[in-house]
């Protein structure tokens, strides 16, 4: 056999525009077998992946488990809230615990920034970040690239608008990174308290009026306004948010015909989105969804069945 | 898979397939084509339930000229898809594997005669791989094989049911399938 490490997905750093595209044309291979009348492949047969996840999710975890599932790995589920953690096990002795029952992937979530790869010092197993607190999200960024890819094609030249809150997404961070990364011009739109203190080496344009921005956008991407992180008021009210940066009816009937509204989940409808705006054919956010599925099938043959070496861990020190 | 690609994706530099004899001409690969499709109509009573699945890569242009034939005989088309097996191999972990192409299965093969088409029969393990593979889409009444080339060197079970020509090689040579015929070599 051959001896390779392990691989691990931490950022969208760790994929450069070659091995985005491979792995989105996995994920058409994926997206079929999901169609399939038993939509179950013995890819990943007697390989066993664990979750940790130390923070609440509904989507990205059954997405995992489900992708698990159809690949015929075998999954461990960890619930934070009924394990040894309440008995004050640290991180570090939970994984190799969990490492030395013999595992092939741990999918992490951590509301800490640098978990996951702090997680890859501490297990032979390949490490996948599903969130760690505002840092990244690499799957989301895929499904989102992906959705994109089907709609538009060729990303290149593509206008994205991220809009909302960015200082506390870990959304934003991933996809401003993998949009520009395959050729699109990604604008970021947030009242000022809601941008990062810093936006040095990030690819990405800053506009401070939304109507402006989405005036000739292919993407207008609305992102959660995360209130469970956020310690003070950043904004004056959730209603004078809406109106200055939501996608207000209004502004949804101004969009281009063939533009895409996409959201991560959950939404908060009525906050960064109108209620009936999410229900539009332009709407793609229940797409995303199921190609969530089909991206999170990619990523765990990718690291742990394929034996190709798309990911470079040490591509970008991100 | 065509078994010349299969050896091509593990990159080794410098070194690439080099034919040496030409076992079948274009004419020879067309005529063995009709025959086949002759054969495949004989042996199944006409197209009516008869499916063409083309194994990705080199199985595609194959069953789509294996349809057209029966189509020239029988004056009706049969459903044409092509598969990739892949997922459904056993040699994850010895070789980096990946999807060639994605799979498209147009109709349900469930009552259906499946006929799996390859251009090279070698040891087998992709055609286990695509019967497998077969009954995440339903339950064929049968499935056949048909091969444009049966090199020898089983590893499984696995017999063709329509060959194109047999050709006994040694385990080191490769065969080739183009679009000027069949050529036998090795890598150099």
């Amino acid at each position: 056999m051959r001896q390779r490490g392990p691989h691990h997905l931490l950022s969208m750093a760790d994929l450069d525009r070659d091995g985005i595209e491979q792995l989105l044309n996995l994920t058409e291979s994926f997206a079929e077998v999901g169609e399939r009348p038993i939509p179950k492949v013995p890819a990943l047969r007697g390989k066993t992946v664990a979750w940790l996840f130390y923070e609440d999710s509904t989507r990205t975890r059954l997405s995992f488990e489900t992708a698990a599932k159809r690949l015929s790995a075998d999954t461990m589920n960890f619930s934070v809230s009924s394990s040894s953690v309440n008995k004050g096990e640290s991180l570090r002795d939970t994984i190799e615990t969990i490492s030395a029952m013999g595992i092939d992937g741990i999918v992490v979530r951590h509301s800490a920034a640098g978990v996951p790869q702090q997680v890859t010092q501490w297990t032979e197993a390949s490490v996948i970040n599903a969130g760690d607190g505002w840092h990244q999200h690499p799957t989301q960024c895929l499904l989102d690239l992906f959705t994109a890819r089907t709609h538009f094609g060729d990303l290149e030249g593509r206008r994205i608008t991220i809009v909302g809150d960015i200082r506390h997404s870990r959304v934003a961070r991933s996809n401003a990174l993998g949009f520009a990364t395959m050729g699109a011009k990604v604008t970021l739109v947030a009242p000022p308290s809601l941008l990062p203190s810093s936006l040095e080496g990030w690819p990405v344009a800053v506009c401070h009026n939304l109507d402006e921005a989405l005036e000739d956008t292919d993407i207008c991407y609305l992102l959660r306004m995360q209130l469970e992180r956020q310690k003070q008021a950043v904004v004056p009210s959730l209603r004078e948010f809406h109106n200055e940066y939501g996608l207000t009816v209004a502004r949804a009937d101004r969009l281009r015909s063939d533009a895409l509204i996409m959201h991560p989940g959950p939404m908060n409808r009525g906050v960064e989105i109108a209620g009936e705006v999410a229900e539009r054919p332009q709407a793609v956010i229940g797409e995303q969804v199921a190609n969530g599925v089909s991206v999170r099938m990619a990523v765990l043959f990718l690291l742990l069945g394929s034996g190709l070496d798309v990911v470079d861990n040490n591509r970008i020190a991100a | 898979m065509a078994e010349r690609e299969r050896r091509l994706t593990t990159p080794n530099p410098g070194v690439s397939f080099q034919a040496r004899t030409r076992v079948m001409s274009a004419d020879d690969v067309s005529r063995a084509v009709r025959r086949m499709a002759h054969e495949i109509l004989e042996r199944n009573h006409g197209a009516d339930q008869v499916m063409v699945v083309g194994m990705q890569t080199g199985g595609v242009a194959l069953a789509q000229a294996i349809a057209e034939a029966i189509e020239n005989i029988e004056g009706t088309g049969v459903p044409v898809g092509t598969l990739d097996a892949t997922m459904h191999r056993d040699d994850f972990g010895l070789r980096p594997v990946v999807p060639e192409a994605v799979t498209d299965i147009p109709v349900d093969p469930s009552g259906r005669v499946v006929v799996i088409v390859d251009d090279v029969l070698f040891t087998g393990r992709t055609v286990r791989a695509a019967m497998d593979a077969i009954h995440s889409y339903g339950r064929p009444q049968a499935i056949q094989l048909a091969v444009m080339v049966d090199r020898g060197h089983r590893e499984l079970p696995i017999r063709p049911d329509y060959v194109g020509k047999n050709l006994p090689t040694r385990i080191d040579e490769i065969v080739d399938v183009n679009d000027e015929g069949v050529d036998l070599g090795e890598m150099a």
